[in-house]
Order: C-alpha cells, then structure tokens, then sequence
C-alpha cells in the first residue's frame, strides 16, 4: 500500500509540475462550464435547478479527458526506459499499475471537486436535490475510475501516448455509445446483454438516485478487468 | 549475498541472446562483464535484477531463487540500467528521495542517505536542478546515486562509467572497489583498463556464451605465449645485434622496432628465456643494455582473440 500510494503521489506531483494538469483541469472546467450554463439548455431557460444537463455534459467531458490523463501513465514510462527502472525496484507490476490508476484517479476527483462552485451557484438558484447530488457525484466517480482502468490498460500496451489516447478512446466508445446504439436495434436477450453492457444506462439509473448493487457491480467488474488486463500487459516482457 | 547463475538461457524469436551460461559471484567480489556489442551483458544483467523473465535455468541471491516473487530480493539489489533512464522532469533531490522510499528506506533515513549520495556521487552543485537540466555525465552520477541510495548487498552496473570525466571516472572506480570489498558487484563496461582498475574478476561473454573466467593474471596467463622483449642494445652496429641476438640458442626470432635507435624485439622458444643470455652476450661484446622490457599480452588482445571469429 506504501509502494502504490508513492507511486501515485509522484504522478499527481509531475502532473502539477508539468502544467498539464492546469490544462486539462482548465479545459474540463471550461469545457463543462460553458455547455452547462450557456449552450443550448440553457439553465436559466429550464429554470430549474437540478444539475442534470451538467452531469450529462461532464460524463462526456471526462469521456474525452480522462484518455488525456492516463495516455502517458505507462507508454511513457515504456519509451524512456524508466519502466525498467521502476519494476526492478521493490515494487511489482500490480503495485505500479494501481498507484498510476490511484494517481490519476485522484486528479479527477480533484476536477470532480473543483466543479463544486457550480453545484453552490444553482443551488442558490433554487432549492436543490441533497441526495439526487450526491448520486449524480457518485455516478461521475465510478464512470470515472472506469475509464481511467481502461486509459491506464492502454497506455500499458504501447510506446506511443497518441496509440494510448486512441486505443482509449475507442474502447470508451463501446461503452459510452456503441452498446447502447445495439441496444436500442436488438429486441430480445441480445438486446438485453447489449443494454448491461451499456455504461450510459447504469450511469442514468445512478445519477436518477437508484443506488443499485448491479450497477456498482458493472462498473467495478470493468475497473478490475482493465487493471487486471494492464498488469499482464507488463508482465508479457517477461516472454518474449 | 552471492549470486550463483545456473544454465541460464534467454531467446527473443530465432536468437539466442544468452545461451547456457553459468557463473557465481561471491561476496566482496567485483565482476566484470565483457563482451562485444550484441553479446547478452544487459540481458543477463536484466535477469539478475528481475526485470525480464528466466527462460531456461535458474538465478540464486544469497541462495534464494530470483523466479519466486515471496523472496522479495529486490530490496537487496542496486541497479543501474544501460542509457540510464532518469525521470527528466524531477530535481534531483526529488528523485533520489522517491527511489529511497520505494526501496523501502524509513523516513527517518532518507535524508542522511539522499545527503551522503549527493556526496559521494559529486551532485552538490546540480541538487536543486532537474534532471533534463544536467548534463550527461550529471546525469549518470544521478543514475548511480539512485542505484545505491538503499545501501544495497547487490550492485548491478550496466557501463557505469559511461559520460564521466575523467577525474570522476577515478572517484567511481575507488567507490566500486571499496564498495566491492563488502558488497557483490557485477559491472559491465567496454573500456578495458577500467576492469583491471576495478574487478577481481573478469567474464568475457560472446555470442551469449562465456569465453573466459578468471583474474586478469590467469587470463593473461593463459593467453600469453612465448616471452617477448623489448630490448635495446647501445654502442654496437644494428645489423650485427641481431645476428648475434638470432644465434642465442633460446631466441626463436628477432626483429627490429627501430632499426636507427637499435630496438629490437625478440622471441624466445616455448617455456624458454633469454634474459640472461641477451645480458651475458651484451657484457661480452661491450654493448650497453640500456633497456629490457617484458610484453605482457594485453587484455585487449585477448579479448580480440576471443571474441573476434
Ligand atoms: N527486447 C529484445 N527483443 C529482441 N531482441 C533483443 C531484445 N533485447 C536484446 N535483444 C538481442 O539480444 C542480444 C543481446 O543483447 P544485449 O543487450 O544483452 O547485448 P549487450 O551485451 O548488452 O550489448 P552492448 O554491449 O551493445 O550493450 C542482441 O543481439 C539484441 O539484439
Ligand atoms: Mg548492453
């Protein structure tokens, strides 16, 4: 536990040294923001306060960020070497494989909890849902920890930072749209297994303030499988 | 902690990287590591410290096998990786401190230990730097102050003397030896004087196969053939010299180094000597003898020999 939480304390260090983490920080702010407030359902035309349309607009926006923050996690540690470094210190594969996760999973809370100003303004617009709130929070974080298993996999199956973003991405894709898509074209068991693995829906019915046990269940499988996959895409160095 | 390797082999796809090979290193021992580019140095080196997986064979520290991840023998070994990979956006200090505690050093210890690395690895000037600020041969000073930072039984050194200068080059071939006093110490280099400075021992591996193991001495022992001489003989005609230095009745062959300075460079026949005769012959023809040098073969013919085929 003391390796991992090293580990993570130098990522988030390095992402605060290197300015990235203002940018992405910056962008996800900025980004969510002006989509919440200003474009299309407007706030203040829906005159309602509920924070529906800024969980909507933030799930997509960690969609896009989160690939932004963990693409070097790994692949970079690969190309420069210091991989070799790092796993012929006192620290197994799993442990560096958690501390990068923890790493970035902590930054997004940091950017979770940086959205809280939002939270209070619409607050005191009208009278808001505690509980629905606290759901929707919740919602974000396991949507979050979700994809930043699947950032950290593949930033641990190349060199190249923009091969991890897109491999990402692409596996994100799946599971923010293209399960759903299937979903709604299949009647039927297939349609059902298409709809368990949609993540929008799970995410909808957590964000709606129905903790389900099967939810929590769908998105942990998803970060232990992506984690699990990362590690034994390390330990393949040892085979080849 | 010794190291014994056991028949280790390693593959990638048709090549045989390292090839069978067998060897121990006994405590207080320095080992060093030759062979030509391509000879499989760092891929038994990364064997050694767990990096890569043991194919065929097996690696024991201090008798315990390195395949069973519970021995948690890691701790144990300092390791510095050919290209010295650094994390270039970190002060120097940072990074030493991050290693320390990842191998385990107490808080309490760390700063005395980052504090006595930046000592002897000559970092006090560049502490506060990044790494991508320092120049190569800082850099590499960094790389072997984190390699030794947890006061490891095991240092395993992949060309460490790469990019130093020269009077630092001095300060870490002391540092090795006396650490190599205590410490098992294996380190690979591709400057051959640098291990008749440092190591006890030598391994010459080619091909991933071992060529040679011993001390410089049997190596040269074993290598060196015949006696050869450099002489030379003042105060006499050249040609004559070295008809009378033929007729000597050990000497197998003479030949001139400088034929106007009369130096010569003789020969003797197998298990023989010449030295006395060449001594008696000059006192007898009132030649001055002004100088009589044995060659020793040098380690970079045997290493020649050995590895060029
Ligand atoms: N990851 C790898 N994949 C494929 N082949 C490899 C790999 N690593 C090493 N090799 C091959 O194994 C052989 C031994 O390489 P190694 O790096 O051990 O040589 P070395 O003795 O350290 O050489 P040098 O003096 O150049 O550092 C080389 O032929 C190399 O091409
Ligand atoms: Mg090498």
């Amino acid at each position: 536990m003391q390796t991992i939480w090293i580990i993570a304390k130098r990522e988030l260090a390095t992402f605060f040294d290197s300015l990235i983490a203002y940018i992405i920080l910056g962008l996800f702010l900025g980004f969510s923001g002006f989509f919440t407030w200003l474009y299309g359902n407007d706030i203040f035309l829906v005159g309602q306060a509920n924070l529906r349309v800024f969980f909507s607009i933030a799930s997509w926006s960690l969609f896009f960020f989160i690939p932004a923050i963990t693409m070097k996690m790994l692949a970079e540690e690969r190309k420069t070497g210091t991989l070799e470094l790092l796993l012929t210190k006192s620290v197994t594969d799993r442990q560096l494989i958690l501390g990068k996760f923890l790493g970035s999973v902590l930054l997004v809370c940091i950017a979770l909890l940086a959205t809280l100003p939002y939270v209070i303004t619409i607050s005191n617009i009208g009278n808001l849902d505690n509980g629905g709130t606290i759901c929707g929070y919740l919602g974000l974080l396991l949507m979050s920890i979700t994809y930043t298993a699947i950032g950290v996999f593949a930033s641990s199956i190349t060199t190249n930072q923009i091969v991890a973003f897109m491999t990402a991405l692409f596996i994100g894709l799946f599971f923010h749209i293209i399960f759903g898509v299937l979903a709604q074209n299949f009647t039927g068991p297939l349609g059902q297994i298409f709809d368990t693995l949609n993540l929008q829906s799970h995410f909808e019915s957590i964000s709606r303030g129905v903790i389900d046990s099967k939810d929590l269940v769908y998105f942990l499988s998803i970060t232990v499988l992506g984690l699990y996959l990362g590690e034994w895409s390390l330990s393949k160095r040892h085979f080849s | 902690m010794d190291i014994q390797i056991e028949k280790l082999t390693k593959t990638y796809g048709p090549q045989t990287a390292v090839n069978d090979i067998s060897f121990d290193v006994k405590t207080g021992e320095v080992l060093g590591f030759l062979g030509p580019n391509g000879a499989g140095k760092s891929t038994t080196m990364k064997m050694i410290t767990g990096y890569i997986g043991i194919e065929k064979g097996d690696i024991h520290i201090g008798g315990k096998s390195v395949t069973n991840p519970s021995n948690d023998l890691k701790k144990h070994i300092g390791y510095l990786p050919e290209n010295n990979p650094l994390y270039l956006d970190m002060p120097v200090m940072d990074y030493l401190e991050f290693c320390g505690s990842l191998q385990g050093i107490d808080t309490l210890n760390i700063d005395k230990r980052i504090r006595e690395m930046i000592g002897v690895c000559g970092l006090n000037r560049e502490k506060h730097k990044k790494i991508g600020e320092l120049s190569k041969g800082y850099r590499q000073r960094v790389g072997l102050a984190q390699a030794m930072i947890h006061d490891p039984e095991i240092l395993v050194l992949d060309e460490p003397t790469t990019g130093l200068d020269p009077n630092q080059i001095i300060e870490i071939r002391k540092l090795i030896r006396d650490l190599g006093k205590e410490k098992t110490v294996i380190l690979s280099t591709h400057i051959l004087p640098e291990v008749e400075a440092t190591c006890d021992r030598i391994l010459i591996i080619n091909k991933g196969k071992i060529v040679a193991n011993g001390t410089p001495e049997t190596l040269r022992k074993q290598a060196q053939g015949n006696e050869v001489l450099k002489l030379r003989i003042e105060d006499g005609d050249a040609d004559l010299i070295l008809k009378s230095l033929k007729e000597l009745n050990t000497v197998q062959s003479v030949e001139y180094v400088q034929q106007n300075q009369n130096l010569f460079e003789v020969q003797s026949l197998a298990e023989q000597t010449s030295k006395r005769h060449i001594f008696n012959l000059c006192v007898q023809k009132k030649w001055v003898l002004t100088e009589l040098t044995p060659m020793e073969t040098k380690l970079e013919d045997i290493f020649r020999n050995l590895t060029v085929n």
